[in-house]
């Protein structure tokens, strides 16, 4: 452990302070990017609003098996996240190191079974201009307007986009997780300097509430064929 | 912020509440719910992302300063939405 390493910078009157400043810090910088998301959430919704039946049926031919194992993946992720927290403020050197390897697993895991989703998506023809029929969308079993092929179109320009930046972030967020490994193995995060775990896991967060709410968005608003051996009661809307 | 040290069987309980409600969401999008899956879907996620503000974030043991923060944040994406949509909704003179 390092102890010759000023854990107090000069310009804070305590460690408390400069513990809230660290943590108010990210959570100001996570408001603005609420509003990035949240502009692309609100230009979604609008179409959403204005052309529902061809938001459903492209989201009803997403992949929902790997985007719930992703769901998964990243809230495994944000377990081991915290746990590093844990780790670090009860001074486990070796379970923070255990914690952060695996949060970059997970995230790796994830962005691994985001390339797979993208390419059967290509093979699928879910990719507009490069991959796409226009013919087999003007005719859907159980959609009562016909559907028009550029509406599809462009609820999938809205997946490609959210799932996009969201995977931008999550590479960022990796390469900062390197670094907590970098600066773990030199044995300087410690019970009294714990903050960039903390504060590094405040955005890993904010990433995976991202994640929350695309789920719903893109993979779940369509109807899906539901696996054979899932029992599912007859309700209609 | 340096609030207590959040105990990990608080961080494995709540684990296991956002993958059950993943798979309660999961599972409400074979039903034939027609146009009602963005709303349940939006619903849960609004819980889900609320127990991990709370706890993985920390938020239930943070300073007012960082509730500044979060509450600002959904204040300003709340005009971002409803000011929009509602103009959006009201409007029916351009087509687009």
């Amino acid at each position: 452990m390092s102890t010759n390493h000023a854990v107090l910078a000069h310009h804070f009157e305590n460690l408390e302070q400069q513990r809230e400043t660290a943590a108010f810090g990210m959570w100001i910088f996570l408001a603005t990017e609420v509003l990035i998301f949240g502009a692309i959430f609100t230009c979604y919704a609008i179409y959403r609003l204005r052309y529902p039946l061809d938001f459903e049926a492209a989201s009803a031919r997403l992949n929902v098996l790997i985007g719930s194992i992703n769901t998964i993946v990243l809230l495994s992720s944000s377990l081991t996240m915290a746990l590093s927290v844990h780790a670090t403020r009860v001074g486990r050197q070796q379970m923070l190191l255990t914690c952060l390897l695996l949060t970059i697993l997970l995230g790796a895991t994830f962005l691994g079974l985001k390339v797979v989703e993208y390419y059967q998506d290509y093979k699928e023809k879910l990719v507009p201009v490069l991959a796409f029929d226009p013919d087999e969308w003007t005719q859907i079993e159980g959609v009562e307007a016909p559907v028009q092929p550029q509406r599809v179109q462009l609820m999938l320009v809205f997946y490609y986009i959210m799932t996009g930046l969201h995977a931008a972030h999550m590479i960022v967020g990796m390469g900062l997780l390197i670094w907590l490994v970098i600066e773990a193995r030199r044995g300087l995060l410690t019970p009294v300097r714990y903050m960039p775990v903390e504060v590094i896991g405040l955005y890993w967060h904010f990433v995976d509430i991202v994640w929350i709410f695309l789920l719903p968005l893109l993979y779940l608003t369509g109807t899906h064929q539901a696996p054979p051996w899932l029992p599912i009661p007859p309700i209609h809307f | 912020m340096s609030g207590p040290i959040t105990p990990t069987r608080t961080y494995y309980r709540v684990f296991a509440a956002l993958i059950a409600l993943t798979l309660v969401t999961v599972y409400v999008s074979f039903l034939e719910l027609g146009p009602w899956h963005t709303t349940v879907g939006v619903l849960i996620g609004v819980v889900k992302a609320s127990l991990v503000g709370l706890f993985f974030m920390h938020l239930l043991h943070s300073s007012k300063a960082s509730w500044l923060a979060v509450l600002a944040s959904l204040f300003w994406l709340g005009i971002l939405m409803v000011l929009t949509i509602s103009d959006y909704l009201t409007r029916h003179i351009l087509e687009y």
